[in-house]
Order: structure tokens, then sequence, then C-alpha cells
């Protein structure tokens, strides 16, 4: 029998030189007279250990890593693909602490399967939840998202149930689906390892939340910025058509499902649901006023879902396992998983599932194992691009909405980005003004121009003119951009640089450089 | 790479991706997605074909190019370098290499090399950011890339 070699095709393992580690993995084996299958897996999301390679042997698989395209030579002399010693040599993965200590549902399968296989999809549990499905009725499905607890993984931690019932009781001819796949926060990747490693975890989830709220046709609203999800969501698609998953009368259940990919174009606010939709349209993405809601006036006027890739994803485990399954993980009303992105300036970066309630200090010194630069940890952004920068008194605060809320914080889509003591506090505030300047949509005032005036607060700050008065300028320019803004993007940009001005003043407080 | 070949002029491109997508709601942004990846560009002169064959005004599709960071009226280089300059990349010293690309290159964002070999571009994440900073060649993206890296890579980009 051939010997399963598994090489990721993971964009930040292919970052790496997965592609080459193939390569070489195939011609030494090739060299050597063996016969070997190397299959392209996901990543599991242990970045700091990619590339990854795994093979698969009487006692499971065992792993090496991070394995370099030059390394592949010696693990063939040490006498590779069988379980030998290699300083590279890390064992089986299921014992190591790091993935062991994590509550994986949605990313059960990432990196396990081979993400194309439907077969191996069904094999590892996949799609039980559509076949639950479509023995209940709509009310029933929803009724399940509602009782889970779940709630939008997005950033606004929105219950899901809730708007899917108002789908649902909003009477109409056409309904549409939409996964938001704008995947734009720096510090966050999981939608995009989700899509590259267990893509029809997503085409599930959609097609679960069609059948509950009576929609025949979906989108994927993908960035460019991801080719690789792209090319494997089109290939998933039409697999999922061939077999009767997706398209006309799914599984013989009389149901239609049509599903459609729509690349973005290189604007972060079309991550805001509103300007997604206008996107998808082939509009500018410029945000809409709400009400109404996307639920009851959506894509091109018709009641709409838009979720988060996260949101549909963790549908299938409510379904497959029941409302209570997910409800008995989380704390608080943060009920179910959280998939944390550790990233920026940490050790063992990458993606860990947890219950909400651990704390932030736990993940980043557990899990991340401190900064890479050994340097101490001194700032770290939750939440994406418009989250608050965590000083280190509130390192304690546990991972759940309200508790992040209430620090003046946010979760986010769970980007967690570290930044050592060479930070300087007053760059990363003006930063989050200049980006909002370049990604506002334009059409409300005080983001439009309160970005760009918060830019030149800054610099004058920087450079000590008029200072004090100055920071109390930015500081009611905040509370403008806060209370006046039509969207996050405005809204939120304040979280950022509140965060700065108040937790590290003295980066606000310099003698000016030069 | 492969940017700016054609095997076809601008307006045989254009025709045959408006006779795919005209008859899709919602379908220019795929359309000029398809111009720009054979053309290498939106040519400002099609500008109207598009509009005509869209059902849509010339003003609303320049407000679609102009509005989209990814849509260009002008050609750029034969390769496209997009370095990431969001947080996480910050926190690994992407504002050292970015001045570091900018001058190795000669130029700054925006613009392209003399050659036309390269064209330089701020990206905001490509969702590498386990392992920053990260870059973009073409649809290669390259992870922990710091002055040398970038220096290995242009070279093999420029063989």
């Amino acid at each position: 029998m051939k010997v399963k070699v598994f090489v990721p095709v993971d964009t930040t393992a292919c970052a790496l030189g997965a592609d080459e580690v193939a390569a070489n993995v195939a011609l030494h084996a090739q060299n050597h007279g063996l016969d070997i299958e190397i299959i392209r897996n996901g990543s599991r999301g242990a970045f700091w250990l990619e590339p990854l390679v795994e093979v698969e042997s009487v006692e499971g698989r065992v792993a090496f890593g991070p394995v370099a395209p030059a390394d592949v030579g010696g693990l063939f002399a040490a006498g590779f693909p069988a379980p030998c010693n290699h300083p590279l040599s890390l064992g089986g993965l299921e014992d190591m602490d790091w993935l062991a200590r994590q509550d994986r549902l949605t990313f059960v399968r990432a990196g396990i399967i081979d993400p194309l296989s439907l077969d191996d999809y069904q094999k590892h549990g996949g799609y039980a939840g559509l076949h639950k499905a479509l023995q209940m009725s709509p009310e029933e499905i929803v009724g399940a998202v509602t009782d889970s607890g779940l709630r939008g993984r997005g950033g606004a931690a929105f219950p899901t149930g809730i708007k899917w019932r108002t789908v649902l009781n909003t009477a109409a001819q056409q309904k549409y689906v939409v996964a938001n796949a704008d995947e734009g926060d720096s510090g966050t990747f999981a939608d995009r390892l989700l899509m590259e490693a267990d893509p029809y975890q997503l085409i599930e989830g959609m097609t679960i939340c069609a059948l509950a709220v009576g929609a025949s046709s979906g989108y994927i609203y993908l960035r460019s910025e991801y080719p690789r999800a792209l090319k494997v969501l089109r290939q998933a698609i039409a697999s999922a058509e061939t077999a009767n998953l997706l398209g006309r009368d799914i599984c013989a259940s009389g149901h239609d499902f049509h599903l459609h990919i729509r690349v973005g174009a290189g604007a972060y606010i079309c991550g805001e649901e509103t300007s997604l939709l206008e996107s998808i349209e082939g509009k500018r993405g410029l945000v809409r006023f709400k009400p109404p809601l996307p639920a009851i006036e959506g894509l091109f006027g018709k009641p709409t879902v838009v979720n988060n890739v996260l949101t549909l994803a963790a549908v299938t485990t409510v379904l497959a396992n029941g409302p209570d399954f997910y409800r008995d993980y989380g704390s608080g009303r943060s009920r179910g998983t959280l998939t944390v992105q550790l990233a920026g300036n940490i050790r063992r970066g990458g993606l860990v599932e947890i219950p909400f309630g651990a704390s932030l200090r736990q993940l980043v010194e557990d899990f991340g194992g401190g900064t890479v630069t050994g340097k101490p940890a001194h700032a770290i952004q939750v939440g994406g691009p418009l989250g608050a920068y965590l000083p280190e008194q509130q390192w304690d605060t546990p991972l759940d909405y309200e508790a992040f809320a209430a620090v003046g914080a946010m979760l986010g889509h769970g980007g967690v980005v570290v930044f050592d003591d060479s930070v300087d506090m007053l760059e990363q505030a003006r930063f989050a003004m200049e980006f909002c300047a370049l990604e506002s949509c334009g059409k409300c005032t005080p983001c439009r121009i309160g970005s760009v005036r918060g830019v030149e607060l800054i610099d004058k700050i920087a450079e000590d003119i008029d200072r004090s008065a100055n920071l109390n300028l930015l500081e009611e320019l905040c509370e403008t951009m806060d209370a006046g803004s039509l969207c996050a993007m405005g809204g939120l940009t304040p979280m950022p640089v509140r965060s700065a001005v108040k937790y590290f003043p003295d980066d606000f407080n310099k003698q000016p450089q030069g | 790479m492969g940017m700016g070949s054609s095997d076809g002029t601008a307006d045989e491109v254009v025709a045959s991706a408006l006779l795919k997508y005209a008859g899709d709601a919602g379908g220019v942004l795929p359309l000029l997605h398809e111009i720009q990846s054979i053309l290498g560009h939106i040519p400002g002169d099609c500008v109207a074909d598009i509009a005509r064959g869209m059902g849509l005004s010339r003003a609303e599709v320049h407000g679609i190019i102009s509005f989209y960071h990814d849509f260009h009226t002008e050609p750029r280089g034969a390769t496209s370098i997009q370095v990431c300059r969001a947080e996480a990349c910050q926190a690994m010293g992407s504002r050292n290499l970015e001045v570091h690309v900018k001058n190795r290159l000669g130029i700054d964002y925006g613009q392209t090399t003399a050659d036309g070999r390269f064209s330089l571009q701020p990206v905001y994440c490509l969702g590498n950011c386990a392992c920053s900073p990260s870059l973009r060649i073409g649809d290669d993206v390259f992870a922990r890339v710091d002055a040398n890296r970038f220096d290995e890579l242009l070279v093999q980009y420029e063989g």
C-alpha cells in the first residue's frame, strides 16, 4: 500500500515554502524508489510549525515541522517517511499540548482531510447536519440555531437565530443567503483557513440556511486577496453540484439552492454587510442606511441572510450535534467556541479554537508562548483595525463579548495582534485614522472628513503643536465619529485611537523628532 | 505575472466579456476583473462600451472603477508587488520592509519601475498574519519577509 504523506496547500504554509517541500518530497521518494501518495491537505492552523508534513503510519499520523524545502533530503536520509529520529520529528499531533488543549468544533477537520474530497468530508462527519435539516421544518431549523445561542462571528455578535427568523417570516418570491468572506481585518485568517481546509463546511452551512429561510440562491463574497481560497471554493462548489448537494432538487428533497462566488476588488469597507450587498449588485460599495435591515430588504431588495463564514460553518455543528451540544461550550451570553487568531509578534502564532471565557493573557502566554522578538509584550490589539489596543492591566479580561465591551474593547472576528515594547502607539493611532481615510466609502461626513482631520491632529500632537488642546480636540472628534457615523468603519475607528491615548499616554507626550 | 499580455485587441476582449456578463445581475465587477486580468488594466476608452453593454452610464462605470483599489485604467508593470501595511505586519517590522522595498525598486506606491517589470502597491492584509511580515508578488504570497529575503525574491522574479 502507498504511504500517504500530507503537505498543506494552505496560503501560509505555501508562503513558507510548502509547494517546494511537496515537490522535493516527490522527487526524493522517486529517487529512493518509494511508492508514496502526496495529499495536499489544509492547515491545522499551527502556523508556527508550517510547513507541517505528516505521514500516515500504523500508529496514526506522525508529524514533522517546520520543514523547509532544504530539509527534505535530510529527512529521507534519516528514514522518512518511516517513523524516524530527526530533529524535526514531532510525533503524533493529537498529543501536542497546543492542539490537545483546544476544543475544535468548527476546525475539527482542518488539516486532517483532503479539502476537495467530498468522501473525506462525509467520512469525518460532514453533511450530517444537512441530512438532519432535510428532515426538519424551517421553523425547527431556525429554532435549533436560536437555541444554540450562536451569535454572528463577523464581529457584531448579533444572534443568528433572530436574523434567520426575520428572513423566514418575511414573505418573498426570492430570498438570498450571503456568506461574508471579505475577511479584511488585519490579524485574522480563520475564514481563509476554513475555506482552504474545509470548504464543504461553508457550503453545507449555507445550504442549511437556505432550507431554513426559504432561499434558492446564495453568494459567497470573497476578497480578491485570497486567490487560493477562490480556487478551492470553485472546485468544491462544482463537486457539490455534481453530487447533487447543490443546485436543483438537492438530495431529491424538492429544494433548489444555487451558489455563486463574487470576488471583491480590494475595498475593506465591503466587509460591512450593506456595502457588501451593493458590491454584489455591481455598484460602488457605499454603505446603506439601516433600516431597512438586509433581512427584510437585502440583496436586490429581497430578504437576505448575511452571515460571516464562521457563523455559517458553526451551524453545521449545531444541526449535526444539536443545539445543547453547542450551547454547553462558552461563558455568559457568549455560547459555543471562539476562534482566536494569534498574530503579529507572537512565537506560536496560529488558530486557536476554545470555548469563550479564557483570558487574553492565557492565550498569548500559554498558546502564543510570548513574543518572537523575546521582548516583553506591550500592547495587544484585539478585533482588527477597529479594535482597541489593550494594555497589560486589561489582559486578564475574559474572552467574551460582554466582558470586552465592558472595558471599551471588542472581540470582533477574534484577531489578536501582539506588539512588543518597540511599538510607538502614536503611530498606531495615526494609522487607524489613516486607514479609515483610505477605506471610508465616503457616504457620511464624520467618517470621510473626520478621519482626515484625525491624521492631521495626531501629526500636530506628534510635533508638540498645542498638544493639550489638540488632544482634547482629538477626543471630541472621536466622540463625533463614534456617535455620528453611518457604520462601524467611522464609528469604531475611535476605539483603537482612544485606547492608545488613554493607556499609552507617554507616546503622545514625547519630544518631537528632528 | 502574465499581466499586460493580450491575445486580442482591447475591443475584442471587452466584447467577449460583455457577451459573458451582460445578462448577469451585478455582473460588472466580474466583467471588470476579467478585462483587467487579460489586458493588465481597464483602458479608459473602453468605459463607454462597457457602460453601453451593461446598461449603465459612463459615470457609473467610472465610479465603480475608481471606488475599488484593484481596478486601474493605466497599464502597470509586468509583475505586481504588494507589501502588507496592516497592523500584524507592522508588529513584525513591515514599516522598515516597505522603506527597503521602495528604495530597492526605486519607486513609491502606485508607481512602476522604469524597465516596466514591477509595480508597487500597498495591501491591507493578506491573511497571513501569524507569520508576518507578508508580501505578494503576482499571485504568490511570502511570509516572514525581511530585507534580505525580499532581495532574494526579486532576483528570482527578475530571472
